[in-house]
Order: C-alpha cells, then sequence, then structure tokens
C-alpha cells in the first residue's frame, strides 16, 4: 500500500515536472525571460536615461505582472560608463553566462554601435533607445536592431527646417567634437540647404570643454542669424548658460538640436524660454501620458525623459511580442515584433520599418516663458507633429542593404 | 580693421579677457593645491570635489535658506574648510611620513565618495545658481561686451592669489609654516604646534577650493561632475609652475588660461589638450617646473 502510494506521488511529480516543464525549456530559455539594459549610470547622460530608465523597465514589467505564462521576467542593469568596450564586453557577457533574451542600449552613440554588433552575432534582439545616430539603421543596420526612440535625421529634419521655416536662413553651428556632433550637423546642413537656408561657419568644441564663451564669441563674430548646437547634455547646457551671460541670444537665435527635458529643467524656463527643439515625446501631452509620468515622478522624483518613457515602450512591446509568439526564441519574437502595431503610452500606431527603423510620431516643441508655465516641468507647447515617416531617413536616401 | 595673428583686434582682446577669466579659476584652484602639497607634501586630489561642494553649499543655502551670495561666499569656504579639517584629522594624519601615494589614492577615493552622494541626491543634469544682482548685466568694452560678473571673478581670485602669496612668504605664521615643513620636530620644539598648523592649512586649502565653487557656481552649472572636468587640468598646472610653488601656480594659471583661449581661435579642437602639451615640453626642458626648485 504504501510503496504503492509512493509510486503514485513518483509518477505524480514526474508528470508535474515534465509535463511543465519539458516544453517550457523548449519555449523559454532558462524558464525566465531576461532583459537587460546598459546604458550611462554615473556620468553626464545619467539623468536622461540611467536608473531612471531601469525604473521605467521595471514598471513595465510590473504591468505585465511580472511574469509570462507563469515565467518570470528579470531585468539585469549595468553602467557602461560612455566607453564602447565596456558595453560589448558586459553585453557579451550576459548574453553568454545570463541567458540574456533582449538587450536595450542606453544613451551614447558609440556604445549602441559595439552593443549593436555583439547582439547581431550572438543573434538576440538589441533595441536602441538613447543613442542618436542615425547609422543603427542605416549603413550598420543589422536584422536584430531596432533603434526606438529617435535619430539624428529625425532631430535634423524637426528643429532644422522649422527654424528656416520661420526665417532663420543663416547658421552658424557649434558642434561636439565627435561621430555623434559631426553626424547631426551634416544631417542639420543638408535639411537647412534644401530649405533654402545656408550655413555661414562652423566650430567643433571638444568635449566636455571647460568654457564656451571663446567660441560663442567666434559665433556671434560670424553674423548668422540662428546658433546650432550639435552637441549635448552638459555641454548643451553649459553653451546655452554663457550665450546668455555674454548677450548672444539678443542677436543670435538658439537652435538645440539635441535638447532633453532635464536640461530645461535644470537651466530654468528665463534662460531656455522660446527656444526650438524636437524630442520623440513629452510627458504633459495628454491625460495618459500624464497619468503614467505622475506615477514614474513617485518612484523617481522626476518627470520622465522621453527616452525613459521609451524605455518603458520597448520592454511593454517586447514583452507582448515574446507573450503571441509563446516563446522568447529571438527569431520568432522579432517576427511578431516587425509585423506589430504598437499603442502605449509613448507611441500609437507605431511599427518597424525594414531597416530596424521604429517609426512613429516626431514633435517639435517650443519652450513656454516662465510666466506660461504653470507647475515644475510644465515646460513645452507642442507646435508641430511630425506624423509617422515624415520624420526619418527615407529610402532613397538609406545606406540600409536590408531594406533594398 | 588692424588684425593681430589674422584675427580682428577686437576679437584678439576678447578672446584675451576670456583666457584671463578661465586662467584666474586656474590659478585659484592651483593655489589651494601648492599649498597644501608645498607645506603638507599630499598631492591633494579631492581638490576637484572639494570645490564642487563648495558650489553645492552656495547653492542649497541659496535654495533651502535663501541665504544670498555674498554670505555663501564667506559662509561655504568655512564650511568646507571645516570639512577639510575633519578629514585631515580623520585620514590624512595617519599618512605623514608614508609614500606620498597613499595620500593621492586615499585624496581620490575620497573625492569619488563626495562627487558619489552628490549625483546620488542632484544627479547629474546640474542646478541653477543665479548671478547676484549687482553684478548682473554686462560691460561694454568696445572690443566684446563682458559680463559684469566675469570680471569680479577675475578681480576678486587676483586679491585671493596675493593674499595667500602674502600670507605664507611674508608673514611671521607663514614663516612657521614653512619651517615647520622642513623641519616639524625642530619647530616643534620652539613651542610651535606644528599638528594644529598643518590641520588648518589643509583646512584653508579646501577652503580656498571651496571659494573657487562658489565663484564658479553663476558662470557653470552646479553639477557633481564640476570637479572632475576641472582638476585634470588644474594639476597639469600645478606642475607646470612647479609643484608646491605658489607664485608659479598663479602666474602659470592665468597663463594658461590665455594660451587655452587662443587654441579654442586657432585651432579649437586641440583646446582641451594644449595644456598637456605644453606640460609635456616644461617636463623635458624643466623637470621641476617653470618656478620649481630643483631638488
Amino acid at each position: 500500500m504504501k510503496l504503492k502510494k509512493l509510486f503514485a506521488a513518483g509518477a505524480l511529480a514526474a508528470a508535474g515536472v515534465f509535463g511543465a516543464a519539458t516544453p517550457a525549456i523548449a519555449q523559454y530559455s532558462g524558464d525566465v525571460i531576461r532583459i537587460g539594459i546598459i546604458t550611462d549610470m554615473s556620468s553626464v547622460y545619467a539623468d536622461i536615461d540611467g536608473q531612471g530608465g531601469v525604473e521605467a523597465i521595471r514598471m513595465a514589467i510590473a504591468d505585465m505582472g511580472g511574469a509570462i505564462n507563469g515565467k518570470k521576467i528579470e531585468v539585469l542593469s549595468a553602467d557602461h560608463q560612455n566607453k564602447p568596450d565596456v558595453a560589448a564586453t558586459k553585453a557579451r557577457e550576459w548574453f553568454d553566462t545570463q541567458g540574456l533574451d533582449m538587450l536595450i542600449g542606453g544613451t551614447n552613440s558609440g556604445t549602441n554601435l559595439a552593443m549593436a554588433k555583439v547582439a547581431a552575432e550572438k543573434k538576440k534582439p538589441f533595441i536602441a533607445v538613447g543613442a542618436a545616430t542615425s547609422a543603427l539603421t542605416n549603413d550598420q543596420c543589422t536584422p536584430y536592431t531596432l533603434h526606438w526612440a529617435y535619430d539624428t535625421t529625425a532631430l535634423a529634419k524637426g528643429t532644422g527646417a522649422a527654424v528656416v521655416k520661420q526665417g532663420g536662413k543663416s547658421w552658424f553651428f557649434l558642434t561636439a567634437d565627435y561621430a555623434f556632433g559631426h553626424q547631426l550637423q551634416a544631417d542639420t546642413t543638408k535639411v537647412v540647404e534644401a530649405n533654402g537656408g545656408k550655413v555661414v561657419g562652423s566650430v567643433r568644441a571638444p568635449l566636455n570643454a571647460s568654457d564656451f564663451s571663446s567660441f560663442l564669441l567666434q559665433a556671434q563674430g560670424s553674423k548668422a542669424q540662428i546658433l546650432g548646437l550639435a552637441n549635448a547634455g552638459g555641454d548643451t547646457i553649459n553653451t546655452i548658460k554663457a550665450a546668455n551671460e555674454f548677450g548672444i541670444t539678443k542677436t543670435m537665435k538658439l537652435a538645440g538640436l539635441l535638447v532633453f527635458i532635464n536640461d530645461i529643467h535644470s537651466l530654468g524656463l528665463k534662460t531656455t524660454q522660446n527656444m526650438y527643439l524636437t524630442d520623440s515625446w513629452y510627458w504633459n501631452q495628454n491625460q495618459e501620458t500624464r497619468a503614467w509620468s505622475r506615477k514614474f515622478f513617485d518612484k523617481v522624483k522626476r518627470m520622465p525623459s522621453s527616452l525613459q518613457a521609451a524605455d518603458y515602450s520597448a520592454t511593454t512591446q517586447y514583452l507582448n511580442a515574446v507573450k503571441t509568439a509563446g516563446t522568447d526564441d529571438a527569431e520568432k519574437v522579432l517576427d511578431v515584433l516587425k509585423k506589430a502595431k504598437f499603442n502605449d503610452v509613448f507611441m500609437k500606431n507605431g511599427w518597424v520599418r525594414g531597416d530596424g527603423r521604429v517609426i512613429h510620431d516626431m514633435y517639435l516643441m517650443q519652450v513656454k516663458t516662465p510666466e506660461k508655465s504653470t507647475e515644475p516641468w510644465d515646460y513645452y507647447n507642442v507646435v508641430q507633429v511630425f506624423k509617422g515617416e515624415e520624420a526619418w531617413t527615407t529610402k532613397a536616401e538609406s545606406k540600409c542593404s536590408l531594406w533594398k | 580693421m588692424t588684425e593681430i595673428f589674422g584675427i580682428p583686434i577686437q576679437a584678439f582682446l576678447g578672446q584675451l579677457m576670456l583666457g584671463l577669466v578661465n586662467g584666474a579659476f586656474y590659478a585659484m584652484l592651483s593655489l589651494g593645491l601648492a599649498v597644501i602639497f608645498g607645506l603638507l607634501d599630499i598631492v591633494n586630489f579631492a581638490h576637484g570635489a572639494l570645490y564642487m561642494v563648495g558650489a553645492f553649499a552656495a547653492w542649497i543655502m541659496l535654495e533651502k535658506w535663501g541665504i544670498n551670495y555674498w554670505i555663501a561666499l564667506i559662509v561655504a569656504p568655512l564650511i568646507v574648510g571645516a570639512l577639510g579639517v575633519v578629514i585631515e584629522r580623520l585620514f590624512l594624519k595617519r599618512l605623514y611620513g608614508l609614500d606620498p601615494l597613499y595620500g593621492l589614492l586615499l585624496t581620490f577615493g575620497l573625492s569619488l565618495i563626495l562627487e558619489g552622494i552628490f549625483r546620488d541626491q542632484y544627479g547629474v543634469s546640474g542646478q541653477s545658481y543665479p548671478v547676484p544682482d549687482a553684478l548682473a548685466g554686462a560691460t561694454n568694452l568696445g572690443f566684446m561686451v563682458l559680463p559684469n560678473y566675469r570680471a569680479w571673478v577675475v578681480l576678486a581670485s587676483i586679491v585671493i592669489c596675493l593674499g595667500t602669496w602674502f600670507l605664507i612668504e611674508r608673514t611671521r605664521l607663514g614663516a612657521y609654516l614653512r619651517a615647520g615643513t622642513e623641519n616639524a620636530k625642530l619647530v616643534q620644539a620652539f613651542g610651535v604646534n606644528v599638528p594644529l598648523m598643518v590641520m588648518l592649512t589643509y583646512g584653508a586649502g579646501a577652503a580656498l577650493a571651496a571659494m573657487a565653487g562658489v565663484l564658479a557656481a553663476p558662470v557653470i552649472q552646479v553639477t557633481p561632475l564640476m570637479g572632475s572636468n576641472l582638476i585634470i587640468v588644474v594639476f597639469a598646472v600645478v606642475v607646470i609652475g612647479g609643484m608646491g610653488s605658489i607664485l608659479g601656480s598663479v602666474v602659470t594659471g592665468l597663463g594658461l588660461g590665455v594660451i587655452e583661449g587662443f587654441t579654442r581661435v586657432f585651432y579649437p579642437e586641440a583646446s582641451n589638450v594644449v595644456v598637456f602639451v605644453i606640460m609635456a615640453i616644461v617636463l623635458m626642458l624643466r623637470p621641476a617646473g617653470l618656478f620649481g626648485k630643483e631638488a
């Protein structure tokens, strides 16, 4: 009798183990769905993504219930210190030893290009969120890279064209002296010239320059109407601050080509009022974005940047695809993602184009004056919406071999 | 229009002025470093962090309690000076007589900790500190529009540098200090409290860094990274001037500010490295630095 019971129990246990676990091994690698994010956690770009970005991913996982088909969803995060080699090494380690299923690339174009290579080699999905360079879906596109939030082409087409149409015909560029700055200047120059404007000069400032007043004095000497800022983060902040101090803003208009809401918050509206900028998202757009952002604020004590909202969106859509596919197998999930329509707090009717570019609306915003702002972080007026494909690289311009 | 080196004289004078402003910061920061190295033999890598803490102290005072710039300019250095005293008592005291490398590593670690704390609390985007009302606006010098605040920075830093130089080189207290660092035992035998003097010297060096921080706050954003962005250049200034030479660091600070400013005009890409190129050349020709005494 006893023996029989034992057998029965054993059989039941075996059935339980094999019945549930065997198919799961085939469907979900490592029995867990593991998402990684490698971003700047400590340096100049830490506020626009960083820990806030990780928190946004956690929010997406929580909204998904923390598991899909009983399989737990986990997140790994790491600081790449803005070094491509650190990013690539970490990514490789996670894919090889941690069973990472999908990698999100945070800020910094150089690190994202490096991570994209590793992910393609490992045949795993890579979603670039915080990097600006359009090379990710252009000459360096891969079947595994999706570029989620924005890129240099969209920034140029947004701010560049709008400013020329407002009468800003002659431009002088202050450009960050590395790949990202050069690309942004080149992309914007094309747009400015196509719209009938001209570029009268430029100066290349080293990254993290301690003082921008010398460069600004040169810009002022050029007698251009528009000062195009092809830089980011702390460099943009210090440039804008010095431009105000030296009265440059009285004779030239500033066009910030890559400005995040954290930069505006840091500088204050008095310094930044009336400036134009292009972004993929703004927390105070509608009821839905506000509600989500307040939840985010409760955790992080800052309103989300567009990148943090995009981190949430990328995670949500990836997990939706995993759910639909019934597996975390890279090829199958990517297949679902590439056919899907994305609707979440970050975008409406978004979709993945052949080159890996995620197509969604972009917005031209103008910074409010201090009088018009009704609360902290209430900074922008949306002045123009670039619908769907209008904002991005065209097929004719593209050098991506996957999209021919 | 008259030209100098192919650029209009007005632009030339403008850049000269801007170079002096930056040079004034370099001079003030390297002065603190030179004092600490010259008298204590400590390579104070925490200097940039203390500069940052000074700027943050001013910002917090304004933000939380509405304490204005002028008061902050006195109080913030006092607070940071006290912090310096604590650091000296708790940590540095134990390292005297050891290889200077230990002090370098310790102060470097301290600076990482200080930066980490502020980064955790305030993020990296930075905080805005407004220019005090009395110094708002700008003066048209004919060749450029100079913000009044920047003129004040140059003036203030020259006064501070001269004052420090005078204190150390020309007063009885300074003489004790210099003697104490030459031969502590002997000076102590004359009834001078050398450990107290050393402690106060480190405190004063920290206060100098903090004062530079308060002066810088309205010019750049107050961020946890502001010190580490500057410290390497400032070290180069100290090395070029001659480690520990007060006059050397002041003159070199101002001079390099100007040279860097002109590099921004003629070949902007090199402006971040020009200081180090000069350092390499100087070290090859005069290993002790421009104003250093041969060991």
